[in-house]
């Protein structure tokens, strides 16, 4: 009876919503295939007039939690980046299409006080050096260093040693550097763009900040130049091979300073009246301004909790990557949209859990896009927040507000 | 006295500028005046200039299209599409591969060019009605977010080293069809060199006169032809827009609700109006990219960036409005696209300006002592980062300040007839005027 009940829900479930069951049916046949190829299980070829499909095949267990660790990693920071625009999109109302701009702001200003730093020669250097200026005696380091090029990050990555294991103090003041400068961005561009603007039609205030990103993208090439360029040293970097996968010190860092922050907002916005002034907000502002709720302070707090968390990220999405360009935050906007929907927009642990699934996604995917198809990697992403979208809209989590 | 005197003089100026005809006009000869003035300043020469010019009406009139065909979705029918790339990418790729010679690398079919454009344009419209079937049931943003992914996914896809032997990969599509005006003009169309035919050998000699070479003839021709398909699509979507069709879309985008409850399938409209706004970037992206002076089909010419420029001419020229979107277009890529490079080397001629500082910190340290020459330099040699710098902060100004644009204000009336003409016998047009500066509204 049971049973027979249950299959009449499914078929029920299949009819009214057909195309979620095929998306359903496609991913319970990607998983068993997956479990297959990692048993060493195969079938096949079944034979298509064209081509020949393989069911299951052979993974390496190592390869395979190499893609899951590596997806981990991109997945947090873009977990990151996607809080502060989840709580934007939902207290303001808008999609803020320069929010991967102020990833590449953080990252930039990030660096260049840790390139500083390091290239001073680390805290010690810089503490010797003011007491040698205070009281006269002694030579300054700095007079050593080329603070030009260290500031626009031109110094070669060796030569400037910025990595967790030969300047750890320099990568952790950079990324307080980040997180403050992209407040400080975020504060400005909201007083003179978003806020003349705050009873403006969502559209509006979404061409607005596609303005705001060619103006920030096209400063930060204007100051730091178009090149993209290595930015951390591996030199003596330390690294363990946990099993086939081989993990960092900046991956590890990454990954803890990220959930720190994690629990860090969940606390903050547990324990004080902002998260619940936020939540009322992102419900009704006029109500939440009726009520007493002091709505600008609470965009301000929103600004300055959603850019702090972006510009971390921005640092540490260069800390594990390595890389970093004028258009390094713009190329992983469309990510952070993705997690966004995905996690429901104004959800704060949606937004966390949907970074990690497209991170995980666009890292996992590989198992099956080998070879020439590997540049496929980020349509899955893509495609992945496209079905969410039409299917369940309110993201993975039901759209339940927990800010 | 001598106030009315100077309105007399005004009023049939005016009365003339409201012709949508003599305003394009007048903007398109304003920009060659200007750009024939840039070109004369810099001594140019003759086909120095022509060539400058020409490349300024090309670049007008494309963006033209694609801002009309932009116009058509989000001025009408309301519906924001930042995918525009993308549909300009599969109207360019369909185009070359059908219609390029087979020998090539990577092999076209070989088809004759206008079933290659049709093709093109009819594969933009069926991916622009794929794409539109489910999108436009979310909304306005989350259709924004899913265009731009839909774009980025096809220009991916074009990219990836999977199919390069039938899309090239990301070198791009090296092996494009012949223009029509090479076909014309030319014995052996391949080769820009060859022997020209009857018609070529008159047209040649012709300008060979004015001392313009054949190579510059044959792009000029086809700006022509570009103007000429600018002028076609604008008189199409002028009287689409005056069509049942038409209406029913203006009604839309007045009010959605007020047209659904007239008995409107309001989103049976909206999908038709995305597929024929995807036609038609479809089309914009074959003139721009797939033939003529600039043709060069590569992945990269279609990032999201091109999308933006697009929305800003259309914001600039006034969402809504064919005409305006013409004028927008034509603004956007003298004014901000071509001019800055121009305004460098006169100011760089003129002024002497050789200071060339490697950045930013370099170039501001020389101010402290009085000196601002290595600024400025920096800030000529970083010009198109200005550029952007400054289109987006004319984005952000236009959205707060002029949200409607050049004429996206005014009311263009959906009725067959002109509602505002006093049809009453023995009444003369006077009165009307006169109601209308009362507070009455005039179509404009």
């Amino acid at each position: 009876m049971d049973a027979n009940a249950t299959i009449e829900r499914g078929v029920g479930f299949a009819r009214s919503s057909t195309g979620a069951s095929i998306v359903t049916a496609f991913g319970a046949v990607l998983f068993l295939d997956l479990v297959a190829k990692l048993a060493g299980v195969s079938l096949g070829p079944l034979e298509t007039p064209w081509f020949g499909i393989w069911f299951g095949g052979d993974i390496a267990v190592g390869q395979f939690a190499g893609f899951v660790w590596d997806g981990i990693v991109i997945g947090v920071v873009i977990g990151l980046a996607s809080i502060g625009l989840s709580l934007t999109y939902s207290i303001l109302n808008f999609a803020n299409f320069a929010h991967g701009d102020y990833v590449t702001a953080g990252a930039f200003s990030g660096w260049a006080v840790t390139y500083v730093i390091a290239g001073i020669g680390g805290l010690l250097a810089i503490t010797e050096s003011a007491v040698n200026a205070v009281t006269g005696l002694g030579t300054y380091r700095l007079e050593d260093a080329d603070l030009v090029r260290l500031v626009l990050l031109q110094t070669a990555p060796l030569e400037a040693g910025a990595n967790m294991w030969l300047s750890p103090a320099a990568i952790v003041i950079g990324l307080v550097a980040a997180a403050g400068m992209t407040i400080v961005l975020s504060l400005i561009l909201d007083r003179l763009v978003y806020k003349p603007m705050r009873d403006a039609d969502g559209i509006s205030l979404l061409i607005a900040s596609i303005g705001v990103a060619f103006a920030v993208r096209y400063l930060v090439a204007l100051v730091f130049g178009a090149n993209r360029r290595i930015v951390t040293s591996s030199e003596k970097l330390p690294s363990a091979n946990l099993g086939g996968v081989i993990v960092d010190a900046h991956e590890v860092t990454l990954v803890v300073v990220a959930a720190i922050l994690m629990f860090g907002l969940h606390v903050l916005l547990q324990r004080t009246k902002l998260g619940k002034a936020m939540r009322a907000m992102a419900d009704n502002r006029s109500l939440a301004q009726v009520t007493g709720i002091p709505t600008e302070r609470v965009i301000k707090s929103t600004w300055i909790i959603g850019a702090g968390l972006t510009g971390a990220a921005g640092f540490l999405l260069v800390l594990s990557q390595g890389g970093l360009g004028f258009q390094t935050g713009w190329l992983l906007l469309l990510l952070i949209f993705a997690a966004v929907i995905m996690g429901g927009i104004g959800s704060i642990y949606g937004a966390i859990a949907g970074g990690l699934v497209i991170g995980l996604a666009s890292r996992v995917s590989l198992v099956w896009l080998q070879g020439d198809l590997a540049s496929f990697a980020r349509p899955t992403a893509f495609a992945l927040m496209i079905l969410v979208l039409l299917f369940r809209p309110s993201g993975i989590f039901g759209g339940v507000k927990t800010a | 006295m001598s106030q009315t005197t100077t309105e007399d003089v005004l009023a049939p100026l005016r009365r003339a500028f409201a012709n949508d005809a003599v305003k394009v006009a007048v903007m398109y000869i304003a920009i060659w005046v200007v750009f024939y003035a840039f070109g004369d300043h810099l001594g140019y020469g003759n086909s120095g200039i022509l060539s400058l010019v020409r490349r300024v009406t090309f670049l007008a009139a494309v963006y033209g299209i694609v801002v009309l065909a932009l116009n058509i979705q989000w001025g009408y029918a309301g519906l924001f599409n930042i995918g525009v790339a993308g549909f300009m990418a599969v109207g360019a790729y369909t185009v070359a591969m059908l219609s390029s010679p087979p020998a090539g690398s990577p092999p076209g079919l070989g088809l004759p060019l206008p079933i290659g454009v049709l093709g093109g344009i009819l594969a933009a419209t069926l991916v622009g009605l794929v794409a539109a079937l489910p999108a436009l049931r979310l909304k306005a943003d989350y259709l924004a977010i899913v265009t731009v992914a839909i774009s980025e996914i096809i220009r991916i896809t074009y990219n990836s080293p999977a199919f390069s032997d039938v899309t090239g990969g990301a070198r791009g599509f090296g092996n494009l069809p012949t223009s029509p005006v090479e076909a014309l003009l030319l014995q052996d169309p391949t080769s820009p060199a060859s022997e020209a035919t009857s018609l070529g050998e008159t047209v040649f000699s012709f300008a060979a006169e004015y001392g313009i070479s054949q190579f510059a003839v044959i792009n000029t021709l086809y700006t022509v032809g570009v103007l000429l398909v600018l002028l076609v699509v604008y008189l199409l979507l002028e009287r689409a827009g005056k069509s049942p069709y038409g209406r029913v879309l203006k009604a839309i985008r007045e009010d959605e609700t007020a047209a659904q409850s007239l008995g409107k399938d309001t989103q049976n409209f909206k999908v038709r109006a995305f597929a024929l706004g995807c036609g038609l970037m479809g089309l914009a992206g074959i003139v721009w990219f797939a033939m003529g002076p600039r043709a060069s089909v590569t992945p990269q010419t279609f990032r999201p960036n091109i999308t933006f420029y697009i929305f800003i001419a259309l914001i600039i020229g006034g969402a809504g409005s064919n005409t305006g979107s013409v004028l927008g277009g034509a603004l956007f890529a003298s004014l901000l696209f071509e001019a800055p490079p121009m305004i460098r080397s006169i100011i760089q001629e003129t002024f002497q300006v050789s200071a060339n500082p490697g950045n930013l910190i370099e170039a501001l340290i020389p101010i402290a002592s009085g000196n601002l020459a290595p600024l400025g330099g920096f800030l000529l040699n970083n010009i198109d980062s200005l550029r952007f710098i400054g289109m987006g902060i004319l984005l952000v100004v236009l959205i707060q300040r002029k949200p409607d644009g050049l004429l996206g204000a005014r009311k263009e009336t959906a009725a067959g007839v002109p509602l505002t003409a006093d049809t009453r016998p023995d009444t003369g047009r006077a009165d009307a005027d006169a109601a209308a500066a009362d507070g009455g509204e005039t179509d404009e």
